[in-house]
């Protein structure tokens, strides 16, 4: 996690809720953030996987872009990002990448078409350069970034019944469905999406509302309020990278197996194709294949294999993990990293270099356990 | 019983002694999903790493807090690496060493001066 200095750390609205309910606050991406509250890592990992957890990620960045009309702004947008923007229809959110001029990936993020305009949340370290970013490179597109509301997701199977007990609509959502909805009496704007790899909601909320409704979540006895820490090991068994983690500006979309994200319209032969920055590698790496991938890596044995450790094959270091930890709904250490292509194949053992000793560690695909969305 | 700055406890059990992680140091720890114990029989020197554990958060070293030979370990901590946040000053002791110099007990703290130390 990229920790900073613990000056200038910036209080989230909800922070005095968070020591309330006895969150253990650390710096993250500039703000003092919960890791986790009194139930531990462990227990609030379990409990979003089998009922409902709330988190407060309103450290993320909130950005909605105008533009002269929906197909200007879309293709404006689409200059930056390898997804197809034309076409997604009002209502609909979508997974994208922001690539730089060598392929690499600037950020990650989800866009939504809300009609006459795409709302944007992207990632909290990145916020500020994404929006600069967006700012130079889409001439005649307003960026306007969202500093009066909080980001809550309440994940998990409860989720639904839990959030349909204070507005009853929100149960005909379907995943990546955005909309409109009153909680707290205020308006939120709701997506039926997530981090976690279950059903949930993400719900950005006016500041001046957001404790309300963070409260009325938590007093749903199904609730449980969630820190970083299980957020880390519900996105990992997901097979979820962490932007500055898994991703950055070295690792292509399709080094990172996100081509998924890169719909038809964009790909060689597509109505659209190319004209994001980058696009010479990656779709050059889209058709031959990219020199390395990001794999799903289980450890053999109970000892997790975090960040940094090496992989080695053949007696060479081959690649290294990019996140790792102990998954517990797998009940065993999960970890990703980039292996060469060759040896990025399911079933093939590789080493991981531990405490100065080499395991054996298993190709596995992702994700570690299926999802969980309702479709 | 005694305790170590590294907030290990020491607990002397007929010319041997036992030794675990505080509960102060479990709480600070986290939930516990992996211990490697030493081996049995292993010669250890004061300060070596005799111990390795792994929290949802982080790895840490246990290390030995006198020298000696280590006589016993807690295998089923292996299996249910959990059992040290439950109770860890009872039955998640990790080893039991035989001590080559007792003296060197006498460099630890009470548990008095062990509260004031963690504050």
């Amino acid at each position: 996690m990229a920790d900073t200095a613990d000056d200038d750390l910036k209080d989230l609205p909800l922070a005095g809720l968070h020591a309330e309910l006895g969150g253990k606050m650390v710096p993250f991406a500039g703000y003092s953030m919960p890791v986790q509250y009194a139930a531990g890592v462990m227990k609030e990992h379990l409990h979003t996987r089998a009922a409902a957890g709330l988190f407060d990620v309103s450290h993320m960045g909130q950005v909605i872009l105008r533009g002269a009309d929906p197909e200007t702004l879309a293709l404006a947008f689409e200059s930056l990002t390898p997804a197809a923007v034309l076409g997604l229809k009002e209502g609909r959110q979508r997974y994208g990448l922001l690539t730089n001029e060598a392929g690499g990936i600037l950020d990650d993020l989800m866009f939504a078409n809300r009609g006459d305009h795409l709302f944007v949340v992207v990632n909290a370290a990145c916020k500020a350069a994404d929006i600069a970013h967006m700012r130079v490179n889409l001439p005649g597109i307003e960026v306007e970034e969202i500093t009066d509301r909080c980001l809550l997701a309440l994940q998990g199977p409860g989720a639904e019944a839990a959030l349909a007990r204070l507005a009853p609509e929100v149960a005909e959502m379907r995943f990546m469905d955005v909309g409109y909805v009153t909680l707290a009496g205020a308006e939120c704007w709701i997506s039926r999406s997530g981090y976690t790899g279950e059903d949930g909601y993400e719900i950005s909320v006016p500041d001046d509302a957001a404790e309300d409704l963070a409260r009325a979540l938590v007093e749903d006895e199904t609730v449980l309020p969630i820190g970083l820490g299980a957020r880390d090991s519900l996105r990992l068994e997901a097979g979820l990278c962490l932007y500055g983690h898994d991703i950055d500006e070295t690792t292509s979309p399709v080094e990172a197996a996100l081509q998924w994200s890169i719909q038809k319209a964009r790909r060689a032969g597509g109505d659209r194709a190319g004209g994001f920055p980058g696009a010479e590698r990656i779709l050059t790496e889209l058709e031959g294949g990219p020199s390395r991938l990001r794999v799903g890596l289980s450890p053999q044995g109970r000892a997790p294999m975090r960040e940094g450790v090496t992989l080695h094959s053949g007696g060479e270091e081959v690649g290294r993990i990019t996140s790792g930890a102990f998954g517990p709904s797998v009940e065993a250490p999960v970890s990703m990293g980039y292996l060469p292509a060759a040896l990025a194949v399911p079933g093939t053992e590789v080493e991981g270099a531990l405490r100065g000793r080499l395991a054996p560690v298993t190709v596995t695909g992702l994700p570690f356990r299926p999802a969980n969305f309702k479709r | 019983m005694k305790f170590t700055e590294e907030h290990e406890w020491l607990r002397a059990e007929d010319d041997l002694i036992v030794v675990g992680i505080t509960e102060h140091a479990a709480e600070q720890l986290g939930d516990i999903v992996f211990v490697e114990l030493p081996e049995v029989g292993a010669q250890v020197n004061k300060d070596d790493e005799v111990v390795v554990i792994e929290s949802v958060k982080a790895a840490s070293d246990i290390l030995a807090p006198i020298d000696g030979e280590i006589v016993e370990v807690n295998e089923p901590l292996v299996e249910d690496p959990g059992k040290v946040g439950e109770d860890p000053t009872g039955e998640a002791w990790f080893f039991k060493i035989r001590p080559a110099d007792p003296s060197q007990m006498d460099d630890y703290m009470d548990e008095a001066a062990y509260l004031a130390y963690i504050g």
